[in-house]
């Protein structure tokens, strides 16, 4: 009864992510702090700590602690932080009514998908590395104007540069892919 | 201070016993069992001294032998002595497509592959349960009694189905499973716990039959696994078989008898062994048809004819790196785990790829099972002061689920944290569509045909609606052994459906339970298989108890008292069947609750009837 005390104490399931963690509810956080607090909570929760418990024990650490992987697994990643952010909002970035990308962009990024299908048909992966490469420096400029516009509290700029990151994380993956391919 | 500390003798607080518990690593070629003694792993060595058990398993006239007395049966036996059956765990024949390399009588069985012995058809969850019982029983031996868990090993890559029958194995064997630990993970406990390392290790695991590379982040006590990636079909085996086939094609020989190849098969391992050390040795076997094989294998062709093997071993390196998202230079250190990464090839092939000489320093024979060990003493409750020490695994293939058009639309990626709860709602397609098929797949690929299948069920009564109106949320649970459990809920009516995946690749509890059964020399499961039935038979006379009483004085209940009885005696009814004892009994004590009042009543009426003259006795057996 104990252990199942602690856990409910730890794992408030209403709790939003950044609470749980005990971090303020921004974009730029602190990803050491981010880090230590999830193994703190992950050492006290986790199945592992309760395997010689009874049944009602062992379920709720499984709960809470893949509560707390979840938490963590959108925390962590920056354009998954700002989506979740952005869903604290009451934004749903990626809602399926409005899916409209600047045609600047649409371009730029259509012409390196075939770049990297042409560089994927002649298997030159030095190419598809190049690509890739590419590719990150572009996300990681576009993150840095994410985070600008949430402080800004920008809601429909942080939005659409979500939406980009988005779709630069699904042509970087089809690069990866294909090097894989290439690899064998 | 002291003073206060001063206790009666016999009020003070008895220590804690200490726990028994171990680590299995059920190899390829090999098995091992390890323990924590005074704080240190040690590996349990047979009563000769020996610490390895090879994992080969004779279907003898005599019976079963297991390790080494079941070596000589495997060249004048080959059809019913079994080696690598850690291959064929949860795989069906389609799956295997090296069956034609294994000299049994295979027979193709929904789910997995059973092999025909002079001792019947045999899964390979019961071949690998001989072995796991022999260790066992070492272990008992060795610690003085019944265990009171263990940690059983498996490939990072093995899928669910592969994972569940080692499972299942384990039980057959009369194992508690505390967890279920992969190989990597476990080596890297040992490691750096021995070491006390900071940092990022590769750890590069290539085994009798499989290949898996992680990737952990080591940092103040935890082992936190970033990315894993592997080949459960790739391992020593293959490189004795490129110097068998090598061997035949030297000499133009054709296809040989199945104790040929086993000859020639030991010869290409001892071949290989040697060459670890040797820059050159000889092949020599006389077949049973009279010819003679006298051939010299250099190091450098050896090299040169598993060079592909060894190159196929670079990829899952490769896309665990990715997936980590890191370069070969961020790595801190590679582990050698597995008794193949002996070849010089290999370690020279590492070497070169991460630019720094792979540690050896412990043995890559034992360093697994003395991980698990380690592990089996924490979870079971024996840490002590400065084991603070935490894992965080990950799952190894993506979880997903059928969608239209055989597409797979992934709910749990790859490299996920577990344990891990993901859910999706889905709609109906059709209007006043009712019931939704779920077939639930793990693997990589966009197409459901090139994903294994894990398992299918179906919701139903889902109210008819417009199509795209109903709200069904397919949740995958993920606990900490990396087995999935995926339940469907329509929102808006609370219709649910629950699966433990088990049942395309896997035993049900009924097969393991009839295995228990049949296995009688086991006193342990036998002693739960009797309690079961005991269970069975006292929730059957209640129930028929109960069933007499309601059609003699069921009068005496009200609508509502009479629903509360009828609701308890169904739930036994259904749970009379599963082969969970202490839900019977939990079940049938909630009867015999429900039925209090209702015997005290009819106690009253009994005394009411004799005292008008009837005759107790007739009401006594009523």
């Amino acid at each position: 009864m104990r252990l199942r005390r602690k856990l409910q104490r730890l794992i408030d399931f209403s709790q939003d992510y950044f609470a749980l963690f005990g971090l303020p509810p921004r974009y730029r956080l602190d990803p050491q702090a981010l880090e230590q607090a999830y193994r703190a909570l992950q050492r006290e929760i986790h199945p592992d700590r309760y395997a010689a418990g009874d049944e009602a024990q062992r379920r709720m650490a499984l709960q809470s602690s893949a509560r707390v992987n979840e938490a963590y697994r959108a925390l962590k990643d920056p354009v998954e932080r700002a989506q979740y952010l952005l869903s604290l909002r009451g934004i749903d970035a990626l809602s399926e009514t409005n899916t409209a990308l600047p045609p600047a962009f649409l371009e730029r990024e259509l012409e390196r998908r075939e770049a990297a299908a042409d560089a994927h048909a002649r298997r030159d992966m030095t190419r598809l590395d190049e690509l890739l490469r590419e590719v990150r420096a572009d996300a990681a400029a576009l993150q840095s104007a994410l985070g600008d516009h949430l402080e800004e509290q920008t809601w429909d700029a942080a939005r659409d540069a979500v939406r980009e990151l988005r779709f630069l994380a699904k042509v970087g993956d089809d690069i990866e892919a294909a090097l894989a391919e290439v690899e064998g | 201070m002291a003073l206060l500390q001063i206790t009666e003798p016999d009020t003070a607080p008895a220590p804690r016993p200490r726990r028994r518990a171990v680590g299995i690593d059920l190899g390829t070629t090999n098995s091992l069992v390890a323990t924590v003694r005074h704080g240190i792993p040690v590996v349990l060595p047979d009563a000769e001294g020996r610490p390895l058990l090879p994992s080969i398993v004779h279907y003898g006239a005599q019976g079963v032998a297991v390790g080494y007395p079941a070596i000589e049966a495997l060249v004048a036996d080959p059809q019913n002595t079994i080696v690598s059956v850690k291959r064929l765990m949860g795989r069906g024949l389609a799956d295997l497509a090296d069956a034609r390399r294994f000299p049994y009588r295979f027979s193709d069985r929904p789910g997995m592959v059973q092999i025909g012995t002079r001792g019947g058809l045999r899964t390979p969850v019961e071949v690998s349960a001989e072995i796991l019982r022999v260790l066992r029983l070492r272990a008992e031996t060795s610690l003085g009694g019944a265990l009171d868990g263990a940690v059983v090993t498996v490939p990072a890559y093995f899928d669910d189905a592969q994972r569940q029958a080692t499972k299942d194995a384990a039980r057959l064997a009369g194992l508690g499973v505390l967890r279920l630990l992969n190989e990597p993970t476990a080596a890297a406990i040992a490691y750096g716990l021995d070491n006390a390392s900071e940092g990022i290790y590769a750890v590069y695991d290539l085994g009798g039959g499989t290949f898996d590379l992680s990737i952990l982040k080591l940092s103040r006590g935890v082992f936190e696994v970033l990315a894993t990636a592997g080949d459960t079909a790739l391992g020593g085996d293959d490189f004795d078989h490129r110097i068998y086939c090598w061997a035949l094609e030297q000499r133009r020989i054709g296809p040989v008898s199945p104790a040929d190849t086993r000859l020639l098969m030991l010869k290409a391992r001892e071949a290989k062994e040697n060459l670890t050390a040797h820059a050159s040795t000889s092949f020599g076997a006389t077949l049973s048809t009279g010819e003679g094989l006298d051939l010299t294998l250099t190091a450098s062709q050896f090299a040169s004819i598993t060079e592909t093997l060894v190159n196929k071993t670079l990829g899952p390196v490769r896309k665990a790196l990715r997936d980590a998202k890191l370069a070969p230079a961020d790595i801190d250190g590679v582990v050698m785990v597995g008794g193949a990464t002996r070849m010089p090839q290999i370690q020279k092939a590492v070497a070169t790829f991460f630019g720094m000489p792979p540690l050896t320093n412990l043995d890559p024979d034992q360093v697994v099972a003395l991980g698990a060990a380690i592990q089996a003493n924490v979870l079971v409750g024996n840490r002590s002061e400065g084991e603070d020490w935490l894992l965080l695994d990950v799952i190894p293939l993506s979880l997903g689920l059928e969608t239209m058009g055989g597409l797979t639309e992934k709910i749990v990626p790859r490299n996920s944290t577990i344990p891990i709860a993901r859910a999706q709602e889905f709609t109906t397609f059709k209007d006043g569509q009712t019931a939704m098929a779920i077939h639930v797949v793990q693997g990589e690929r966009e197409k459901v045909s090139d994903c294994r299948s894990l398992a299918r069920f179906e919701l139903h009564g889902i109210p008819p609606m417009v199509a795209g109106a109903a709200r069904i949320r397919v949740q995958f649970q993920v606990d900490a052994d990396g087995l999935l459990s995926v339940s469907a809920r329509e929102q808006t009516t609370g219709i649910e459906a629950a699966i433990t995946v088990k049942p395309s690749y896997g035993l049900s509890d009924s097969d393991i339970a009839r295995m228990l059964e049949e296995s009688n020399a086991h006193a342990a499961a036998d002693m739960e298989i009797r309690a079961l039935t005991e269970a069975r038979v006292e929730a059957e006379l209640l129930i028929a108890a109960t069933q007499r009483a309601l059609a003699a004085d069921a009068d005496l209940l009200d609508d509502r008292e009479r629903a509360v009885i009828d609701s308890a005696l169904c739930e036994l009814r259904r749970l009379i069947t599963t082969a969970d004892r202490r839900a019977i009994a939990a079940s049938a004590g909630a009867l015999n609750r429900a039925t209090e009042d209702f015997a005290a009543r009819r106690m009253d009426r009994s005394v009411a009837r004799a005292l008008t003259g009837r005759n107790v006795d007739t009401l006594a057996h009523d």
